[in-house]
């Protein structure tokens, strides 16, 4: 870890002054970033991959940014709502289940009790040609050099939204959630507040993966709507990974069904783990709506999503663990008991 | 009266003496050993695995205020000489020499170390240190160019293949028979607490503060390093957070901190990293393996044979070599077993718990299964028909062997007799259901020792031995000894491990110091009773024949019921304290154990090595797996261990070392491995958020046999337990996969993608 300067943050405009905040600005080193929970953050300075000169910890606007506040709308959580915060929820379990498990299942319980939405949404890649700076090539922490895991270790790399120049994988679960529930981001920045559909905030590397976001610099993410919806209580994370607890994904499926009968109404899906960016399976919904859900349409709509995927060889199980992954999702999610 | 308080001699359960100290901290671990105005050193290790240091630019490193000195082999003045590598007599896990020229030699090779007024300048100042490479392409070892195998018959010193019969015509001409492939990975043992050194000199005497398995080997090889007389070398370890194996060769950090230390005329401290870690000490080699094995159709086996391959270093040819275990497993007239070792850009492996048996009965034990099916029979059952009261290669008889009642135990307890044979023929829901079992066994190693037990007048003892505590309770059991020995209650008993001042103990490694350490204790008590009840005449015990006096409940007691309190008897036969100085050279060890153990080298023996008779330590493992249908993924539901190892000294203690073999067993099937970037011959997830070890919730419903059994053979009919429990975890966990999925996985762990 190298030297910085700390700051605690009394409001978001004074955040906006310190810009740039730079999580996906280009230059590296980074000069200023914002600090919430710290569990990916702190993590990426001690490894040296990470050199912010300047920290500002936005913690103090918890009382504004923390809150969950749920009416007929919809769903509005604050960007500084701890995960736990959230997965405990009754409301929330209640009335958005994909949004509560996919909490619950994500990393261990001190860090949810950490971690906020806002940090959660942003935390980078588990790809170890990121985190370990030994290895020279990484176009996502040093821009030109090359990707060391497309001829390397890639057991656990994305075969979906990937490019010739990245292929690490996103490692959350919570986005996959927010985005089968079409939720909407909202932001600060210099210029003032905007939203835009989640769907948005994440890019696929291109021939630039160290923007990992659409963020401009010195924005803050400040809360999430999530629309209230039929689908929203049909709503289901599956998530397959090595051991029990306290691991990343190997695939995730987050899926919101509106069913009339056997019948699929609308179906929202996003899936985890594989993919270079939380990953909307549009095709695959295309192709089971109007659809009888069973295994067969599953399997189908399970083919659509990974009709793109590409491996590059110890991931080479990844399309067929994924596809199963989502197969399970929306069969578990139609066998749901909705009050 | 709370539990722990019911008994305190050889057998009772009394709660760890050091429980309360390590769990509210009071028990000191080395690094936690306050020295004055340390220095910090942090490591710079290399970022490629073969190929040379070009240049090691320091300017922007040096340029961090608080930063002392930089080491790197452009600076180093021949300080560091050759320990030379264990296998070969000498005392170090690796023969290289600390930043001896610019050569790197494997992945993660320390290639600089900077020191500096604290831990965050160092590390910041690693950070900025400019080290550039030449790169070679390297070998990872499997799969990759450029490794060389050689047999282990050639390459290790004292390594025998077993060739009993003709196991290749055997296998040709028998009616049923199996041949498959076996793989297990690299593992890394990850102690909870990090490597750490410190080192510091005074008037020429250095003294050593790290976390160590054999306390007098750290010494004499640091020593030889230095070219110091061991005697100026002092090494405190007073308790573990863990080692597995992985602290008991000297690694190069040692002699590199002390050669800080001198130059800078301070202390120096060092906290490796986690991910360094993985470099800087040993592992459990990668291995490969064959088995064929074939059988009449009753089942008795007719031929047996295993082949080995496994990676190690360049310059060293570290042996895992657990064939000399499978092949005395079972009766077999046909046996023919070969071990190969591969050479590539690697660092050198080392022991991990149960070395030899975990990868290789994998081997051995999935092979039976396999074989089972192949009948038709029961797996238990089939170990039955091939058990015996005599190993297979030499034909030499077990002191005991209670295999075949740790499976019947097992099975009972278990409810084997649910399970139905057929494959993927159980269910629940949408989780296939499998039982697995699997032999478990752990060779009897012992060790020469030596250990001295002083009586004090006021009637408590002092045991001073350089044992160790590695989490396993050893100070626990050693104050049994005394306390059986000696007649005392526990709370009298004082015990001192874990300095090179104390009396050399063994290595603590190959699970031999309760045996081995208990009976140079109880060597001692027994001497002490000698001298008190030789001059027991003018008391109450007139008359009594001497040999007859014990000591129990703090007196001397004769076999009529007469008593004298000890601080009276022993009153009669010294003015002040009796000392015993004891040292004890189990049987079928050489002559020369003892010479060895002074000298600081490994020197175990018995177990399978012994020339008149073989002991180990035997059990049976049971577990239920579930395996979902359509994602696969593996889970045990429950895990049952049924095991025999001899007089089991504190049941508490044992029960803990076998809970928890079962559990690194789990992690063993179906988590650990350290993954290899091979092009590049690098680890890749060197932390442990991606090495994976079960958490709780993969730790599921457990439970533990130990099963009576007198073995006279061995001392105090004890055999050590330590290694026991994680050997046959991995073969029973691939069994109850086959029997859940019908899909027979030989390569460790078992991952989802393995049952796609």
């Amino acid at each position: 870890m190298r030297p910085f300067a700390y700051e605690r943050v009394p409001d978001p405009a004074a955040a906006q002054r310190a810009v740039p905040v730079g999580s996906s600005s280009a230059a590296a080193p980074v000069p200023t970033m914002v600090l919430a929970g710290g569990t990916t953050l702190l993590d990426l300075m001690k490894l040296d991959v990470l050199r912010p000169e300047r920290l500002l910890d936005i913690r103090p606007l918890e009382s504004r940014l923390g809150a969950i506040r749920l009416d007929g709308q919809g769903l509005r959580l604050g960007a500084l709502a701890r995960m736990a915060q959230v997965a405990d929820d009754v409301e929330v379990r209640r009335e958005f289940p994909v949004l509560a498990e996919s909490l619950a299942l994500a990393a261990s319980a001190q860090l949810r009790n950490m971690a906020t939405l806002g940090g959660n949404v942003l935390q980078r890649t588990r790809c170890s040609y990121y985190r370990d700076v030994s290895y020279a090539a990484c176009n996502k922490r040093n821009p030109g050099s090359g990707c060391a895991a497309l001829d390397g270790y890639n057991r656990l790399h994305a075969v979906l939204g990937t490019s010739e120049h990245c292929i690490a994988s996103y490692p959350g679960d919570f986005a996959q959630a927010l985005m089968a529930l079409d939720a909407v981001v909202e932001i600060e920045g210099p210029q003032g507040g905007r939203s835009m559909p989640f769907a948005e905030l994440h890019r696929a590397p291109g021939d630039r993966p160290d923007i990992e976001t659409t963020l401009r610099p010195g924005e803050l993410i400040t809360a999430f709507q999530v629309p209230a919806g039929p689908w929203a209580k049909r709503s289901r994370y599956v998530k397959v990974r090595d051991r029990q607890s306290y691991a990343f994904a190997a695939a995730s499926a987050a899926v919101a069904l509106d069913l009339d009968g056997d019948r699929v109404r609308g179906v929202r899906i996003a899936l985890g783990g594989v993919a270079t960016r939380p990953w909307r399976a549009t095709d695959a919904e295309a192709a089971l709506a109007g659809q009888r859900l069973d295994e067969a349409s599953a399997m189908r709509a399970a083919e659509v999503a990974f009709r793109d995927a590409r491996t590059h060889g110890e991931n080479d199980d990844k399309p067929e663990l994924g596809r199963r992954t989502l197969v399970r999702a929306l069969l578990e999610a139609q066998r749901m008991e909705i009050a | 009266m709370p539990e722990g308080m019911i008994g305190q001699g050889i057998g009772a359960s009394p709660v760890r003496v050091d429980g309360r100290a390590k769990v509210t901290g009071a028990a000191h671990y080395a690094s936690d050993m306050a020295v004055p105005n340390p220095a910090w050193a942090f490591l710079v290790t290399s970022a490629i695995a073969r190929g040379r240091v070009t240049a090691i630019d320091e300017t922007e490193a040096r340029r961090v205020p608080g930063v002392l000195d930089i080491l790197h082999h452009g600076n180093m003045r021949g300080e560091v000489q050759e320990a030379g590598f264990f296998a070969g007599g000498g005392y170090a896990g690796s023969s290289l020499r600390p930043l001896e020229d610019d050569r790197v030699h494997h992945d993660g090779e320390i290639v600089a170390v900077v020191l500096a007024e604290s831990y965050e300048t160092a590390r910041e100042a690693a950070y900025r240190l400019q080290v550039r490479y030449a790169e070679e392409q390297p070998s990872a070892g499997f799969d990759t160019e450029g490794a060389e195998a050689r047999d282990a018959k050639d390459a290790v010193q004292g390594h025998e293949d077993a060739e009993v019969g003709d196991a290749d015509a055997a296998f040709a001409a028998a009616p049923v028979k199996i041949e498959a492939a076996y793989e297990t990975p690299t593992q890394h043992h990850n102690p909870i607490e990090l490597f750490t050194t410190t080192a510091s000199w005074e008037n020429g005497r250095l003294t050593i503060l790290e976390g160590s398995q054999y306390v007098h080997g750290l010494r004499n090889g640091v020593a030889k390093q230095l070219g110091l007389d061991p005697s100026l070398v002092r090494v405190e370890s007073p308790f573990i957070g863990g080692a597995f194996g992985s602290r008991g060769s000297l690694t190069q950090r040692t002699a590199l901190i002390a050669v800080a230390a001198r130059r800078l005329n301070r202390p120096v401290k060092l906290v490796a990293t986690r991910d360094q870690g993985f470099t800087i000490a040993t592992y459990r080699a990668e291995t490969r393996q064959r088995v064929k094995l074939a059988a009449n159709p009753d089942g008795t086996l007719v031929a047996f044979v295993h082949e080995g391959t496994e990676v190690s270093s360049r310059p060293d040819p570290y042996k895992v070599a657990g064939t000399q275990t499978t092949a005395r497993m079972y009766a077999c007239p046909n046996i023919r077993t070969k071990v190969t070792i591969l050479h590539a850009d690697r660092n050198t492996p080392g022991f991990m718990r149960s070395p030899p048996e975990v990868p290789y009965m994998f081997g051995l034990e999935s092979a039976m299964d396999e074989l089972a099916h192949a009948l038709g029979m029961d797996p238990i059952e089939l170990r039955r028909v091939n058990d015996s009261t005599h190993e297979s290669v030499k034909g030499l008889p077990w002191t005991s062997r209670g295999l075949m009642r740790c499976f019947d135990a097992g099975a009972e307890a278990f409810g084997w007799k649910d399970r139905t044979p057929q494959p993927r023929s159980m269910r629940d829901g949408d989780w296939l259901v499998g039982y697995g079992c699997a032999s478990t066994i752990y060779p009897t190693h012992l060790g020469a020792a030596t250990a001295r037990v002083t009586l004090t007048p006021d009637g408590r003892a002092r045991v001073q031995t350089a044992a160790h505590e590695i989490g396993t309770g050893t100070y626990t059991v050693v104050a049994q000894a005394a306390a059986e020995g000696l007649g005392l209650p526990l709370e009298k008993v004082l015990v001192e491990m874990g300095s090179s001042e104390l009396p050399p103990s063994p290595v603590s490694g190959g699970s031999n110091v309760t045996a081995s350490v208990c009976a140079v204790v109880m060597k001692a008590c027994e001497e002490i009773r000698a001298r008190i009840a030789a001059a027991a005449g003018q008391g109450p015990l007139q008359g009594r024949d001497p040999a007859t006096l014990r000591l129990a409940e703090g007196s001397l007691r004769a076999p009529d019921g007469a008593a004298e309190p000890l601080t009276e008897a022993m009153a009669r036969a010294s003015n002040g304290a009796i000392e015993v100085y004891a040292e004890n050279i189990p049987h079928g060890l050489p002559e020369g154990a003892l010479k060895s153990l002074y000298q600081g080298k490994p020197a175990l023996g018995a177990g399978l090595e012994g020339k008149d008779r073989v002991m180990a330590a035997f059990g049976a493992e049971f577990v239920e797996v579930r395996v979902h249908s359509r994602t696969a993924e593996t889970r045990v539901a429950r895990i049952l261990g049924a095991f025999a190892a001899g007089r089991i000294v504190n049941p508490r203690t044992a029960r803990s070392q076998l809970m928890g073999g079962l559990i690194w067993g789990i992690g063993s099937a179906l988590h650990e491995a350290t993954e290899m970037d091979r092009k590049r011959a690098r680890y890749v997830n060197d932390n442990i958020a991606e090495y994976l070890i079960p958490v709780n919730a993969d730790v599921p419903k457990l439970d533990v046999l130990v099963l009576e059994e007198e073995d006279k053979a061995t001392p105090l009919g004890i055999k050590g337990l330590g290694e026991l429990g994680n050997v046959g975890t991995n073969a029973a966990i691939a069994n109850a996969v086959f029997h859940a999925t019908g899909k027979r996985i030989r390569t460790l762990p078992i991952r989802i993608e393995s049952l796609l």
